[in-house]
C-alpha cells in the first residue's frame, strides 16, 4: 500500500514549488489513476516517489507498507517495491538489455538478500515476459532502448516491469507515443500484471489508455494537489468537459 | 648584440653526458651511428620538448624532468616478468623486452609460422641493411619531434619484426614491454614492424611496470605497412608506478589501399604521454585511431597525434573517451592535415571526455589543416559529466548508484573498445576497464563508510 501524505516538494535549484499538500491513497490490488493537465506536477510525483533527486521534499511523507521511503536512494526504494515505467525511457549506449536486466534483477535480490538468479533460469524467465509482449529476440540484444521505436521502449518498461515484479507499479504517460496497435499490447501487459498484492498509479492526460486498463479510482490533480477523487466514471467526464472548471487552463 | 646561448637543464646536460659515455657501445654499423649523431644534434639544438611548443603544451617534459635517471643497462627482475606474461596468457607471438632489452627466454620465436620473421633490434641495427635508416626515420611529420631524436639517438633495443607480402597471421605479435621498476631508470627503445603487400596481421604492444620505482621512458613503435594490408595495433600502457614518465611514440606509414586501425587503453599509469604519426603513402586507405584514458589520482595522459593525408581519397577516423577522476588530467590534441592535392579525403575525429568530480580536468584540442578544396572533414569534442538522467534510470531498476555509475563508464569506453577487431585483445582490454571501474566502485564504498 501507498500512503502519500501532505506531500510539498520543489525543484532543487529553483523556488518553485511543484506539489503543494498532496494526499494520496493506493491500496494493495488497486488501480488509481491520476489525470489532470499538463504543468499540474503529474510527472514530478512519479518522479518523487522513484526518488529522483532534482527535488526537495519540504514536507510531508511517502509511505510504502507503512515505511517512510524519502530518506532511500532510488535503488532501495526499487528493491522495496516501487517501479516507475518512465515516460521517456533512457538510452543506454553500450549497455545490452539482457546485460542490463540481469543486473537490475539480481542487484534487487541482492538487497532483498536472495541468491542471485541462475543464468538459465534467467533466460528462462526473460524468453517467456518478452514472449508474452511480442519483444524478439534482437530488440533484447540490442543497446538498452538505443533505436527502439516509442511502442518498443514501452513494451521493454512492461518488460522489466514483468520482471522485477515489483509491489507498486506507477505508469507515467505510458500511452504517450503509442499507436493504437502499440497501446493495446502495453495494456494488455500491465492487465496481466494485476494483482492483489500489487498497486498500480497510472499518470496519463487522455481517458483513452484507461479504456484499455481499468481503474478503480480516478483522481484529478491539478496546481500540485488531488482535487476530487471518484470512480472510473470520473475519467469519462473529464474527457467532456476538460480541465478548465479545475483552474486550469486545459 | 647579446649572444644567447640556450640554457640546458640538469637534466639536458646529464643526456648529453649520457650519451657521450654510451655513444661506444650502443649498436649499429656507421650509417646508425650518422642517425644517432645526427638526431642528438638535432635534441641538444631544441632541448627536452617543453610547454612554449604548441605540439608540447599540455605536457612540460622539460618539468617533468627534473633529472635524467640512468640508462638501462640490461633486464631485471625476470622472475616477475615471467609471473606477469603467465598472467596476460597472451596467444600471440611473444616479444618480451625487458627494461628495453630483448630476453629470449621470455619470448615465444622456436616456432614462427611461414612469412614472419623477427630479429632484435640491436641486430637489425648492425646488420647494415640499407633501408635501415629510412625505416627508423617513419613519417616526416615526426622529424622535428626532439623526443623522438632523443629515442632515435639513445635506442638500445627492441624487436625488428618482418611480414613478408601476402601472408595472413593467425596469431597477433605481441611486444611486451616490461619495466622492472627495481631502480630509478630511464629506457630508450624502438621496434620495428615492416609489413610486405596484402599482408594481414595484429600487433599488440603492452607496456607495464613491475616494480615501484619511478621509470622514464622514451618508447617508440615503426610500422611501415604496404600496399592492401591489413594491420591492426592494440597498445596497452598500464600499471605504471608512480613518479614515472613515459613517452610512447606510433609511427606508421600506410600504403595504398590499406587498412590500418590502432587502439590504446592507458589506465594506471602516472603520467603518459601518447603520440600517434601517421602517414598515407598510397591512396583508398582508411585509417582508425582510438583509445581509452582511464585517469585517476594525480595521473595525467596526453594523446597527440598528427594524420597527414598527402594522397588522395584517403579515409580517418579519430575516436578517444576519457574518464578522469581525482585530480587527473587528460589531454588529447589531435591534427589532421590535408595536403592540396589529398582530394576527396574524408575525415572525422572525436575526442569525449567523462569527468568524475571537481578537480579532474581535460583539454580537448582537435586541429583540421586543409589545403585540398574537395574534402569531408569534420571534429567533435566533448567535455561533460556522467549523464545524471541515464544514472536515475539505471538506479530506479534497483541498481546502486555506484554499479550503475560503472554500468555507464563501461558502456562509455566500449563505445570506442568495440572498434577493436581481435576478440580476444577486445576481451583484454574490457577486463581492464573493469577491473579499473570495479577498484573505483570499491574505493567508493569505502569512503561512504
Amino acid at each position: 500500500m501507498l500512503e502519500i501524505r501532505n506531500l510539498v516538494v520543489k525543484i532543487a535549484d529553483e523556488d518553485k514549488q511543484i506539489l503543494n499538500g498532496l494526499n494520496l491513497t493506493v491500496n494493495d490490488g488497486e488501480v488509481a489513476a491520476i489525470m489532470g493537465p499538463n504543468g499540474s506536477g503529474k510527472s514530478t510525483l512519479s518522479y518523487v516517489i522513484a526518488g529522483k533527486e532534482d527535488y526537495e521534499v519540504l514536507d510531508g511523507e511517502i509511505l510504502l507498507n507503512g515505511e517512510n521511503v524519502l530518506e532511500m536512494e532510488a535503488d532501495a526504494r526499487a528493491a522495496a517495491g516501487i517501479f516507475l515505467a518512465f515516460q521517456y525511457p533512457l538510452e543506454i549506449p553500450g549497455v545490452a538489455t539482457m546485460t542490463f536486466l540481469k543486473a537490475a534483477m539480481n542487484a534487487q535480490r541482492k538487497a532483498r538478500g536472495e541468491d542471485e538468479l541462475l543464468t538459465p533460469d534467467f533466460i528462462k524467465q526473460v524468453n517467456a515476459a518478452a514472449d508474452k509482449l511480442g519483444i524478439a529476440k534482437d530488440m533484447l540484444r540490442r543497446p538498452l532502448n538505443v533505436g527502439f521505436s516509442g511502442g518498443e521502449k514501452k513494451r521493454m518498461e512492461i518488460l522489466q516491469m514483468a520482471l522485477l515484479s515489483p509491489s507498486m507499479c506507477i505508469l507515467d504517460e505510458t500511452d504517450s507515443g503509442l499507436d493504437i496497435d502499440a497501446l493495446r499490447i502495453v495494456a494488455e501487459g500491465v492487465n496481466a500484471l494485476r494483482a492483489k498484492n500489487r498497486g498500480f498509479l497510472v499518470i496519463t492526460h487522455y481517458q483513452r489508455l484507461l479504456d484499455h486498463i481499468v481503474p478503480d479510482t480516478v483522481h484529478v490533480m491539478s496546481q500540485g494537489k488531488i482535487v476530487r477523487t471518484g470512480g472510473k466514471e470520473l475519467a469519462l467526464e473529464l474527457e467532456k468537459s476538460g480541465y478548465a472548471s479545475y483552474g486550469e487552463a486545459a | 648584440m647579446a649572444i644567447v646561448t640556450p640554457l640546458k637543464t640538469a637534466a639536458e646536460q646529464q643526456l648529453a653526458q649520457q650519451y657521450a659515455d654510451a655513444k661506444a657501445e650502443l649498436p649499429g654499423g656507421p650509417a646508425v651511428r650518422k642517425l644517432r649523431e645526427d638526431a642528438f644534434a638535432g635534441f641538444e639544438a631544441k632541448g627536452l620538448p617543453h610547454r612554449r611548443l604548441e605540439s608540447w603544451r599540455y605536457t612540460d617534459l622539460r618539468a617533468l624532468l627534473r633529472e635524467a635517471r640512468p640508462l638501462a643497462t640490461g633486464p631485471g627482475a625476470l622472475d616477475a616478468a615471467r609471473a606477469k606474461l603467465a598472467e596476460l596468457a597472451l596467444d600471440a607471438t611473444v616479444v618480451t623486452l625487458v627494461d628495453g632489452a630483448f630476453v629470449p627466454e621470455l619470448s615465444s620465436l622456436e616456432s614462427l609460422p611461414e612469412g614472419l620473421s623477427v630479429q632484435t633490434l640491436a641486430d637489425a641495427l648492425v646488420s647494415g641493411r640499407e633501408d635501415l635508416t629510412r625505416v627508423l626515420a617513419g613519417p616526416s611529420v615526426a622529424a622535428d619531434d626532439s623526443g623522438l631524436m632523443l629515442n632515435a639517438a639513445l635506442m638500445r633495443d627492441g624487436s625488428f619484426v618482418e611480414i613478408d607480402a601476402g601472408v595472413a597471421l593467425d596469431k597477433p605479435i605481441a611486444i611486451v614491454r616490461l619495466f622492472s621498476g627495481e631502480n630509478e631508470i630511464s629506457v630508450y627503445g624502438r621496434s620495428v614492424v615492416l609489413v610486405g603487400d596484402g599482408a594481414k596481421a595484429t600487433v599488440v604492444e603492452i607496456n607495464a611496470c613491475l616494480g615501484q620505482a619511478p621509470q622514464q621512458l622514451n618508447v617508440a613503435l615503426v610500422i611501415e605497412a604496404g600496399s592492401e594490408t591489413e594491420i591492426e595495433h592494440i597498445r596497452l600502457v598500464t600499471d605504471q608506478s608512480e613518479g614515472s614518465v613515459g613517452v610512447f611514440s606510433l609511427l606508421a606509414t600506410v600504403g595504398a589501399h590499406a587498412k590500418f586501425d590502432s587502439f590504446a587503453l592507458v589506465c594506471n599509469a602516472a603520467t603518459v604521454r601518447q603520440q600517434h604519426f601517421v602517414r598515407y603513402a598510397g591512396e583508398h586507405t582508411e585509417v582508425g585511431l582510438r583509445g581509452v584514458n582511464l585517469l585517476g589520482g594525480t595521473e595525467h595522459s596526453d594523446v597527440t597525434l598528427i594524420v597527414d593525408h598527402e594522397v588522395p581519397h584517403g579515409t580517418s577516423r579519430e575516436l578517444f573517451k576519457s574518464i578522469i577522476g581525482g585530480e587527473g588530467t587528460g589531454v588529447f590534441q589531435g591534427k589532421v592535415i590535408v595536403r592540396q592535392h589529398a582530394q576527396k579525403t574524408d575525415g572525422g575525429m572525436k575526442s569525449n571526455a567523462l569527468l568524475l568530480n571537481d578537480g579532474a580536468s581535460m583539454f580537448n584540442k582537435p586541429e583540421l589543416e586543409i589545403f585540398a578544396d574537395d574534402v569531408v572533414c569534420g571534429h567533435g569534442a566533448t567535455v561533460a559529466q556522467i549523464d545524471g538522467e541515464q544514472l536515475f534510470y539505471l538506479m530506479a531498476r534497483g541498481l546502486p548508484r555506484a554499479q550503475a555509475e560503472a554500468l555507464v563508464l563501461q558502456a562509455f569506453a566500449g563505445e570506442a573498445a568495440e572498434f577493436i577487431a581481435d576478440e580476444n585483445m577486445r576481451a583484454l582490454v574490457m577486463s581492464k576497464v573493469e577491473a579499473w571501474l570495479a577498484a573505483r566502485e570499491t574505493a567508493s564504498q569505502v569512503s561512504d563508510v
